[in-house]
C-alpha cells in the first residue's frame, strides 16, 4: 500500500498520473457545475427572507470553503516538502497558491455582490471579511515570496514556512462568526445537529461545493505538473516526454 | 417569454446574482487556460533546447 503510493513521489510517476487524473477530475467537475448552477438558480426556491438573491450562495459558500481547504493543503504538503524533501509535495504546495487566492477572491467578491443589497454595504469590518481578506494576503504573500526567490528549494522552503504560520488564521476564520458577534452570519450547513437549511438548498449547494472541489484537484493536478517539469526540465524523462509531445 | 424574462430579472436582483455567476465563470476559465497555456510553453521550450546529458 506504502509502495503503492510513494512511487507516486517520483515526479515522473506524479507526471503521467496527473496526465491520467486531472481531465476525470475536470470533466466531473464541469458535469456537477452545470448541475449544481441549474439546482441553484432553477430548482432551488427563493429564500422568505432574501428572496432571490440567496442563489449566490451557490457560488459563495463553496468559494469560501475551498479557500480555506486549499490553505489548508498548501501548508500540509509544503510541511511534508520540508520535513521528506518530496519535490512532488513542494509542487503542490507552489501549484495551490493561485487557485486559492481565486477561491478567496471569489468569496470575497461575490459575498460583496451579496452584501450590497443585503446589507446595504459593499463591504464592513466585520470578524468573518475582516480574516478573510487576511487569506487572500495570506496567498498573494506567499506568491509574491515564491517569484521573489530564484533558487526553487530555497523558495519552497520559504514558503512552506509563511504557509504555516499563516496556519494560524484559519481557525480564526471559521470561529470568527462564533467569538465576535459580525454582521456575516452564523454557520448554517456544519452547526451541531441538524444543518438549519431546506434541503431543496442544501443538495444543489453540496453539488456545487463537490464541483469545486474537483476543480480544485483537476487544476492543483495541472499546475503541479508543470512545476515539476520546470524543475526537472534538464533530466532524460522530462525531455523524453516533452519530445514525444511536440512532435505530435 | 416572460418566464424567461422573470428569471433573468431575478426578482430585482439580476445584477448581484449575474455578476456573481458571471465573475465566478471568468475566474475558474482563466485558471483553467493560464496552466494549460504554460504548460504548452513549457513542453516546447524544453523539447526546443539542445541535448546536454546525452
Amino acid at each position: 500500500m506504502f509502495t503503492a503510493i510513494s512511487q507516486y513521489a517520483a515526479p515522473k510517476n506524479f507526471f503521467t498520473l496527473s496526465r491520467r487524473l486531472a481531465p476525470v477530475f475536470g470533466w466531473t467537475s464541469l458535469a456537477l457545475m452545470i448541475a449544481g448552477a441549474y439546482g441553484g438558480l432553477v430548482v432551488a426556491p427563493p429564500d422568505y427572507q432574501q428572496g432571490e438573491s440567496v442563489r449566490i450562495i451557490y457560488v459563495h459558500v463553496p468559494s469560501a470553503w475551498m479557500s480555506l481547504f486549499v490553505y489548508v493543503v498548501m501548508a500540509a504538503a509544503g510541511a511534508a516538502g520540508l520535513i521528506w524533501r518530496v519535490k512532488v509535495m513542494d509542487a503542490i504546495a507552489r501549484g495551490s497558491a493561485p487557485l486559492g487566492a481565486s477561491f478567496t477572491f471569489l468569496a470575497l467578491a461575490t459575498g460583496s455582490l451579496w452584501g450590497k443589497p443585503m446589507w446595504g454595504a459593499w463591504w464592513v469590518w466585520d470578524a468573518r471579511l475582516t480574516s478573510e481578506l487576511i487569506l487572500l494576503f495570506l496567498y498573494l504573500g506567499y506568491m509574491a515570496l515564491q517569484s521573489a526567490i530564484e533558487d526553487p528549494r530555497v523558495a519552497a522552503r520559504a514558503g512552506a514556512i509563511l504557509a504555516l504560520i499563516g496556519l494560524v488564521n484559519i481557525p480564526i476564520i471559521h470561529y470568527s462568526v462564533e467569538w465576535w458577534s459580525t454582521l456575516h452570519q452564523g454557520p448554517t450547513v456544519t452547526k451541531i445537529g441538524a444543518p438549519s437549511i431546506h434541503i431543496s438548498m442544501l443538495v444543489p449547494l453540496l453539488i456545487m461545493a463537490l464541483a469545486w472541489m474537483c476543480y480544485y484537484f483537476a487544476m492543483v493536478l495541472v499546475r503541479a505538473r508543470c512545476e515539476l517539469l520546470l524543475l526537472e526540465r534538464n533530466t532524460a524523462w522530462a525531455r523524453e516526454l516533452t519530445a514525444r509531445r511536440a512532435v505530435t | 417569454m416572460p418566464e424567461l424574462r422573470e428569471f433573468l430579472q431575478m426578482g430585482g436582483y439580476a445584477l448581484y446574482v449575474w455578476s456573481s455567476y458571471g465573475l465566478s465563470f471568468i475566474v475558474l476559465v482563466l485558471n483553467v487556460i493560464i496552466p494549460l497555456w504554460r504548460e504548452k510553453e513549457i513542453v516546447q521550450y524544453i523539447a526546443g533546447q539542445p541535448p546536454r546529458d546525452a
